[in-house]
């Protein structure tokens, strides 16, 4: 049976055919889905972390258990867990154990487009790059049986344009295997140095013995063509090379680490010319050129953003001429913006009168620093935010001008605890404050350990944040809602003012993923004096009829934000509703 | 299996799939994921190899969305090359002039001619361009503006946008109206199929003219 599947849910139903039992991940595009989607399958136990390095350890632990065990992460996700990564090559596995990293060029949404291709080489682990949804669950089958052939965890590394197109898949059966019982081994599973230095040592040769199979394997293929020219590509751009060389010689790379260098001879043997085209840094160009083979690839092609067919095209063939009409100059921009109704308009309509430095965070919040609203000063990584004011605050920034630290509740749990644990411990002055919307929003409404709901949707626990930051050490935590501006402006107010560490819960559920909707508001364009002061909180309703301030009807979420920023009180329920 | 019969069918033909590139662009909530699946569903019971790409995370946003579908005898690149989009539907009036690049001369646009605007137009700072048609014209001729806005209000139900749309758009394309029922019954809840294949069937008389 066939079926049109995104690379991310063949992904998730390769690892179902290869008999998974177990997977974990925390949320990050481009690769939610994949566990959202392995979730779906009974027979696969499936759990959020509150952060990749969690969700790895858990993996580790579940293959050691016996299982075939699958662990997704985001490009920077593996920034998080490659503590365990790099040292998980050396222990190696009990059941297969494979880790599927989603990196994100042209960062449709993400703070960087590190290449993660160099993960699989610093921590010595064999890394599978699928170029379709047909291979994404092929691969991903394979990577399995590598894993435990070569006692080792595999890495494939997947890109947006895979994660996120769709292609024909072909759809097999399952494969039900018996769980192996945990064998206690300290020499290969407890890395005291003595152990370690032997373990890197089986590391070394087993990739040795990667690269012999390498060489054979069906995954790397040599497709031959007309002319003098060789094309090396793997991934989405092999897709794109395709198109633009229907002729050439091609060696199709499927295992990209370790390569196949004997095959990589062969193919270059008797070409006039090799292009490596491949997608951000020159990962595969470097180590074919440093075997002695002249290559051309990024003085060709950008390191930076995605490829496409006439980036290929433009680098390698000619460069393609606009037609005059291409570009329409001053065309009105459509950048994402927070959602009408969603509860940081409110947050941040509340402080942004305070003129505090923000200090934000990984999340939708980011969002607000989109003029004409403009309140972040900084975006980093998960849970920077509390570290950075902290910081920022110690050296007497706040003496100069006082800062907040921002971030969402989901963010908070994945790397927030320490952030706080430090903030106490060091007897900081910063203030934090957390945007609790009751999920994990950016990505699309997962469930994380203060939703009191696990992934399967059974219920759970609920972490409780007030509680938490207490006993982290810090005696000022309060709870505002954000839809209250003013009375949250003065305990944001109040807080920073005072020299002691402290944290302010900002609690509305976002209406998005949960669906709130109030009766939507008018402007009395009679008590409407034009001061364009609501217009300035950048809600998608609010707009202008002439010089008036207009909310569309059927955009605007009742939230009564804007009523409350309006000096003239123009703005309510409309008499007639 | 219900695919294994039009497997055959495409099999046993003589001719060749021809290559049929598809854009379909528009803003966040405005439904092209679901017209963009129905399209390329049925181009695969139609017998196409297919892909289709698009990029989802800002989507719900209220950012522009764009989706990619490639559909013919053999589908490498997931992204369509510049100059070769046989067709665009654009379900928001400015938002085809976002992705002018993909048409050619032959190309056939289909346009919304719905207008939401962008923050930048709501707070007066700028102008909604008023010349999208003209500006189209002068790299495709063939532009068909589609009030799928009013068509949806005549209908009683302003969500069935995107299907009027999807139906506009499968009246030019060699898939079959059987196809087309099968494909709308499986991606569309039961309880709203009867008024998304009226949507649909209103669509497609805006296929030929």
């Amino acid at each position: 049976m066939k079926q049109l599947l995104t690379g991310n849910e063949a992904i998730a139903r390769g690892a179902w055919e290869a008999g998974v039992c177990f997977a974990s991940a925390y949320p990050g595009t481009p690769s939610t889905e994949i566990t959202e989607a392995i979730a779906g399958f009974g027979e696969v136990n499936a759990e959020w972390a509150p952060n990749e390095k969690v969700a790895l350890e858990v993996g580790i632990g579940a293959a050691l258990g016996g299982v075939r065990t699958l662990v997704c992460m985001k490009h920077v996700g593996l920034n998080v867990a490659a503590d365990p990564f790099c040292t998980l090559s050396y222990t190696g596995i009990s059941a297969g154990l494979v880790l599927i990293c989603a990196d994100d060029p042209a960062m449709h949404s993400s703070q960087n487009e590190q290449d993660n291709r160099y993960y699989a080489r610093l921590a010595k682990v064999p890394m599978l790059e699928p170029s379709t949804s047909q291979e994404a669950k092929d691969f991903v089958k394979l990577a399995f049986d590598m894993s435990e052939k070569f006692d080792t965890p595999v890495m494939v590394r997947v890109t947006t344009r895979i994660s996120h197109s769709r292609g024909i898949v072909e759809l097999k059966p399952r494969k039900s295997l018996a769980r192996k019982p945990f064998k206690t081994d300290p020499k290969k599973y407890v890395m005291v140095p003595s152990n370690a230095r032997m373990r890197h040592r089986v590391v070394v040769e087993r990739q040795k013995n990667i690269a012999e199979y390498g060489e054979k394997a069906l995954i790397n293929s040599i497709e031959p063509g007309k002319g003098d020219i060789g094309v090396v590509s793997a991934g989405v751009a092999y897709q794109y090379a395709r198109e633009v060389f229907p002729q050439a010689h091609f060696l199709k790379i499927g295992l990209s680490n370790p390569l196949p260098k004997e095959m990589i001879r062969k193919f270059a043997k008797g070409k006039k010319k090799i292009f490596v085209v491949e997608e951000l840094e020159p990962f595969m160009e470097e180590q074919i050129a440093a075997m002695g083979i002249a290559v051309e690839g990024k003085s060709r092609l950008p390191e930076i953003d995605e490829l496409n067919p006439d980036v290929v095209r433009d680098g390698f063939v000619k460069k393609r001429k606009p037609h005059k009409a291409d570009v329409v100059e001053g065309l009105p921009n459509r950048p994402p913006n927070l959602c009408p109704g969603c509860p940081h308009r409110g947050l941040f309509s509340a402080i942004k009168p305070l003129k505090l430095v923000i200090f934000g965070d990984i999340g939708c919040y980011t969002l607000s620093v989109l003029p004409p609203l403009s309140t972040h000063d900084s975006c980093v990584c998960m849970g920077a935010s509390i570290g950075m004011s902290h910081g920022y605050s110690k050296v007497g920034g706040n003496t100069t001008q006082k800062s907040v630290g921002v971030l969402g509740d989901s963010t908070f749990m994945h790397s927030g605890l320490t952030g706080v644990m430090e903030m106490a411990y060091n007897k900081g002055s910063n203030t934090v404050i957390i945007l609790d919307n009751r999920t994990t929003a950016m990505t699309g409404g997962q469930n994380h350990p203060g939703t009191a709901r696990t992934l399967k949707g059974e219920d759970t626990v609920s972490l409780n944040l007030e509680e938490v930051c207490r006993a982290l050490g810090v005696k000022r935590v309060f709870r505002v809602n954000p839809f209250e501006v003013k009375a949250t402006r003065e305990v944001v107010k109040r807080e920073v003012s005072i020299e002691e560490p402290s944290v302010v819960i900002s609690t509305a559920p976002c209406p998005l993923i949960f669906k709130v909707k109030s009766a939507p508001l008018a402007v009395d364009s009679v008590k409407c004096k034009e001061c364009g002061a609501c217009l300035k909180i950048n809600c998608p309703a609010l707009t202008k009829r002439g010089e008036k301030a207009f909310i569309v009807d059927y955009l605007c979420n009742g939230c009564g934000v804007c009523g409350q920023i309006c000096p003239f009180d123009s703005i309510g329920v409309p008499a007639s509703k | 299996m219900k695919t294994a019969s039009t497997e055959k069918k495409a099999a046993g033909k003589a001719t060749s799939k021809e290559p049929i590139d598809i854009l379909i662009v528009g803003v966040g909530g405005q439904g092209i994921i679901l017209a963009s699946r129905i399209i390329s569903q049925a181009l695969v019971y139609a017998g196409y190899d297919v892909k289709q790409s698009e990029v989802h995370g800002m989507a719900q946003r209220g950012g522009a969305v764009s989706s990619h579908i490639r559909a013919g005898e053999k589908v490498y690149s997931p992204l369509i090359p510049y100059d070769s989009a046989r067709y665009m539907l654009s379900f928001e009036s400015l938002e085809a002039l976002r992705y002018m690049s993909y048409i050619y001369a032959g190309s056939t646009v289909l346009l919304n001619d719905q207008k939401i605007d962008p923050p930048s137009v709501a707070s007066g700072q700028q102008e909604y361009p008023p010349d999208v048609i003209e500006r189209i014209k002068k790299k495709a001729k063939d532009v068909r503006v589609i009030p799928a806005a009013d068509v949806a209000f005549e209908l009683g139900n302003e969500r069935v946008v995107n299907v009027i749309l999807t139906g506009a758009l499968a009246g030019n394309l060699p898939v079959s109206r059987k196809i087309w029922m099968k494909t709308l019954s499986e991606l569309v809840p039961a309880k709203l199929m009867e008024i998304n294949t009226k949507a649909f069937e209103r669509g497609m008389q805006f296929s030929n003219r």
